[in-house]
């Protein structure tokens, strides 16, 4: 084959970082908050917190009552994921309005969303379902987004020839899902449903233990246990909490996720065998269980056949070719100007509120926000300086990997707001301790996809390469310069990008703790919307929650994407 | 017409591009009779895939129509079945799970699906395999699979989708055998089979009629039969005299240098796109040309020589033409005085002598004066890209500039900074 070699991105024309489909999204977006904060108008102004029992007997009903939240939420997020992504994938005029709709969802720190939620639902609703509610909904928007985008990517990357097959032998649009699409995205879906799994636990526990004010959200479950446990000082309790909590993380690690991931291992597209298939014991026991054989061959087996058979004779196969696109009709056009008439009335209430708002508290929004990222950019400077050595070490040198891979993990799949509680206990006496607390957390909730990309990068780099720059005889700074860093670069840009927003959301439960009864602040915009949230000031909240939503993606689009562009383009090894 | 199974008329397909239309498929009138054996022969980007995918109701036609036993055909036809050139085969089914899945599609019972899916595969010789997954398959093997899933729906209409090239030698042979068996055997339901390929050799030696495109824009060029008797002798002179023609008709003939060269972007006339190749195989070529006796090859025992497709080859000795380094007559090549002299000189030399002569193409003079005419004589990547695009479509005009800067590089005509995306002028005698 001539000239395999890439010369040129491909199809990938500069983009401006903000578009007009971000716009109106972003409009879009702020409106809804506002909806939120005028309905806010009418919560409670004292909420009493449920009774939290620190004894261990209780820890079993609270653990079950953490994880149906979870799976309520991912169920809601599956569900979602299915039809926003087809809808996208399939209809080229929906794809131009959910795409830029979903990228900014993603980028946004959803914590800040916590208080709005929270206090427009206990508007409208009995205090404890707002707050099983708002958990819920929080869950979902940190489960959903790369859910939709990848299942999103699955359908639009289909190999033509296995949809075109599927078009010719005639499968309908269930035996379509079911034989092609489904598989096809299984490894992606079960990955990003491990991912979202973990972001759940950390979002979870920051909406069990939420207190501003006299407002107390908390819900029982396990956040809720570790919070009070640390509250009163109970270091047994915390133990206990703790050790139940990465107990269960663990426990569907093993019992979940790695037999899932085992048995999805056979919708790999490549035609070659590799060896390093995932695996699992749990998955190895099962598959040799006899019950489960018969059941399969004797209920599900046939099962299936009636399930199929129903569904292809209710959904007969469709000849018609696709993309017929109809023209616009008068409705759509009457639908298209009602929601630029709404769009332009909402955005001229949010002025107006904006405008109520005084000087100087816009002065403190500013001066928050900064405090903020400066708190986020030393989190990620400390977070960087230790897991790039030992990311790299543990990379590269095979014995070492063996023996840390598994502690990381595991330190790892705690979620960092559930350890909050105990960092406060330790470090709130401490001079400055609420921002050291602040920022340790940021890092805990950090740290981790930094090493994780890191390891991946390092352990990316050809062999070649680096017999290359040991023949050269490139030793210390010269060999990190030529070949590590670079080779990394990609990994890291990854990495920062994931770390920096779990960072701005730890600043929403990190800024303003009650902890043993006494209230404590440190500056920053995730303070402010605390405060505000407790003094009940409104437009303090809709103007703080929004400017980090804006600060946020502005970030996102000025600075990160670019650096990955770059990096995507320039440092990529194939 | 009483045998006809399936006609096209006035078939075209137009793709627009930004400002303007790009032909894709331009008039195509073309009647499959039944019993017969077609193959659609033609250079990559000629369209003959998007041919058969209009044929077969997957693909949607701007103009023209097609009709199928004299009805027209307006969504995917249902009597059609294909073969595809990387199998199309779902990886995480059985062998016998995917003959199945078509089965059930098809509307078959459940108890009748694994004895009829079994004696499928049975016919094809994949006995033994059905709990084996595709992966674990040789390619060759893969793709009796995909034959038994397209004889599983019994189509009348059989499409073939360079269904061999993805094959390695042998197994492609050996295929083409097995398939030609089940066809002049009469055992399947099949009334016609339809077969795109670039490899004239296997066109020859599998169809009945050969029906031969050309590209820029994708049309049909001739339409030979084939009367030679089944199992076909390659090496018999019939049989090379019928792959001779067909490279004859492919390959063309020389024109004059100014119909040759075409025009520059920009001006009327038609752009000559530079055909996208390698230096270094160029180089090959002339090197051997300059060995063979006469300075001169049947263009179809060069491909088999050089082990070479013939699509590729036919790019070589495009681009041989063009900066007239050989001139092409009725299916052979000879190489020019400047050709042997370029085959023959030092590594310098022979830099010298390509950028002599593709400084002469209007499409290198075009971009060479922009160049000079722009600010420091450079220019971004995007800019030429748009003016390209005005000629080619989007990714032909990307093609279009990789080539360009690969032999503009070669030639130290030009040079191209990839961080920033730029082209410039390659300034005599600078130094890096």
């Amino acid at each position: 084959m001539p000239n395999r070699i890439k010369l040129f991105k491909i199809g990938q024309p500069s983009r401006p970082p903000i578009s007009w489909g971000d716009a109106i999204v972003l409009a879009g977006l702020s409106i809804l908050i506002y909806a939120g904060v005028r309905l806010a108008i009418g919560a409670p102004k004292v909420i009493q917190g449920p009774e939290i029992s620190l004894s261990p007997s209780a820890l079993p009903l609270y653990t079950g009552l953490s994880l149906g939240r979870m799976l309520a939420a991912y169920l809601l997020s599956l569900i979602f994921t299915l039809f926003y992504g087809r809808a996208a994938a399939y209809n080229r005029r929906a794809e131009q309005v959910l795409m830029p709709l979903l990228d900014v969802l993603q980028s946004v720190p959803i914590l800040s969303f916590l208080p709005v939620v929270l206090l427009s639902l206990s508007a409208i609703l009995p205090e404890s379902t707002a707050a099983e509610l708002a958990s819920i909904i929080l869950i979902f928007t940190s489960q959903a987004w790369n859910l939709t985008y990848s299942w999103y990517q699955a359908l639009t990357t289909i190999p033509k020839e296995l949809r075109e097959a599927s078009t010719i032998f005639k499968f309908n649009s269930w035996l379509r899902f079911k034989t092609l699409e489904l598989p096809f995205a299984a490894i992606n879906l079960i990955w990003n449903s491990v991912m979202s799994w973990a972001g759940g636990w950390f979002f979870l526990m920051a909406a069990e233990i939420f207190t501003v004010g006299q407002r107390d959200f908390r819900l029982p479950g396990l956040g809720a246990y570790l919070q009070a446990a640390a509250d009163k000082g109970d270091l047994r309790a915390l133990a206990w909490g703790i050790g139940t909590l990465i107990l269960i993380v663990i426990a569907l690690d093993q019992l979940v996720w790695r037999p899932l991931l085992a048995w999805s291992d056979r919708f790999k597209l490549a035609m070659v065998d590799s060896d390093t298939s995932p695996t699992s014991w749990f998955y190895d026991v099962l598959r040799g269980a006899r019950l489960l054989d018969w059941l399969g061959r004797t209920v599900f087996l046939p099962l299936n056949e009636r399930l199929d058979a129903r569904l292809m004779r209710l959904f007969p196969a469709n000849f018609e070719p696709s993309e017929d696109e109809r023209r616009r009709s008068l409705g759509s056009y009457l639908l298209y100007g009602l929601v630029a008439l709404g769009l332009v009335y909402g955005i001229y209430r949010l002025f107006q509120a904006f405008f109520a708002l005084p000087l100087d508290q816009w002065r403190m929004v500013g001066l928050g926000l900064l405090a903020t990222w400066v708190r986020v950019m030393l989190a990620l400077v400390i977070a960087m300086a230790w897991t790039i050595p030992l990311g790299v070490a543990i990379g590269t040198n095979h014995r070492l990997a063996i023996f840390l891979q598994p502690l990381v993990q595991i330190t790892a799949s705690v979620p960092a707001t559930a350890l909050f509680p105990a960092f406060l206990l330790f470090l709130i006496h401490l001079p400055a301790g609420l921002n050291l607390a602040a920022v340790l957390l940021m890092l805990m909730g950090t740290q981790w996809y930094l090493l994780f990309n890191v390891i991946a990068g390092a352990t990316a780099i050809p062999q070649d390469l680096r017999y290359t720059t040991t023949m050269l005889q490139l030793n210390g700074w010269q060999r990190w310069r030529t070949l590590i860093l670079p080779a990394l670069f990609p990994y890291i840009v990854t990495g920062a990008i994931t770390a920096s927003g779990g960072a701005w959301n730890a600043s929403i439960v990190a800024e303003h703790v009650i902890f043993n009864g006494r209230t404590y602040n440190v500056t920053g915009i995730g303070s402010v919307i605390a405060q505000a949230t407790a003094s009940g000031n409104y437009e303090l909240l809709l103007a703080g929650t929004l400017s980090m939503v804006f600060g946020v993606v502005l970030l996102n689009r000025l600075i990160w994407r670019r650096l990955y562009e770059l990096a995507e383009d320039q440092y990529r090894l194939e | 017409m009483n045998n006809s199974l399936l006609e096209l008329r006035g078939i075209s397909q137009i793709y627009s591009g930004g400002t303007k239309q790009f032909t894709a498929v331009q008039d195509v009138n073309l009647t499959l009779s039944e019993g017969e054996y077609v193959a659609l022969l033609g250079p990559s980007g000629c369209g003959k895939s998007t041919l058969l995918r209009i044929m077969i109701g997957l693909q949607q036609p701007s103009q023209g129509y097609v009709i199928y036993r004299g009805e027209r055909l307006r969504s995917v036809n249902p009597q059609a079945a294909i073969v595809f050139q990387t199998f199309g085969l779902f990886p995480w089914l059985t062998v016998l799970e995917n003959v199945d899945v078509a089965l059930k599609a098809h509307g078959v019972a459940a108890k009748d699906r694994t004895p009829r899916a079994l004696d499928l595969l049975d016919r094809v010789g994949l006995d033994g395999f059905e709990t084996a997954y595709p992966r674990e398959l040789s390619g060759g093997m893969r793709q009796k699979v995909g034959f038994a899933r397209a004889m599983a729906v019994e189509p009348v209409l059989l499409c073939l989708d360079e269904p061999f090239s993805a094959l390695d030698v042998l197994s492609a042979e050996a295929l083409r055998g097995e398939l030609l068996e089940l066809w002049t055997s009469g055992n399947i339901p099949t009334q016609a089979i339809l077969m795109v390929t670039h490899n004239i050799e296997e066109a020859v030696f599998m169809a009945d009629r050969i029906v031969v495109m050309d590209k820029e824009p994708g049309r049909v060029v001739a339409d030979m039969q084939v009367v030679l008797p089944h199992p076909r002798q390659r090496k018999s002179p019939e049989f090379l005299a019928i792959v001779d023609r067909a490279y004859a008709l492919l390959a063309g003939q020389t024109q004059p240098e100014s119909l040759e060269m075409g025009t520059a972007p920009g001006e009327p006339g038609r752009t000559r796109g530079l055909p996208n190749i390698a230096i270094n195989d160029l180089a090959g070529l002339m090197e051997y040309l300059a060995e063979s006796p006469n300075n001169r090859e049947d263009l179809y025992r060069l491909a088999e020589d050089l082990k070479v497709d013939s699509d590729h080859l036919l790019r070589l000795t495009e681009t041989a033409e063009l900066v007239g380094f050989a001139t092409i007559s009725q299916g052979d090549i000879s190489l020019t005085p400047l050709g042997e002299t370029f085959a023959e000189a030092s590594i310098l030399a022979r830099k010298e002598i390509f950028a002599t002569r593709i400084r002469r193409l209007p499409f290198v003079r075009w971009l060479l004066a922009l160049l000079r005419a722009a600010e420091r004589q450079r220019l971004q990547r995007d800019v030429l890209k748009t003016a390209l695009e005005l000629e080619f479509p989007p990714d032909e005009a990307e093609r279009q500039l990789e080539t360009i800067a690969n032999w503009g590089r070669y030639a130290e005509l030009l040079a191209y900074d990839d961080d920033d995306d730029i082209f410039y002028l390659e300034q005599p005698g600078a130094q890096y």
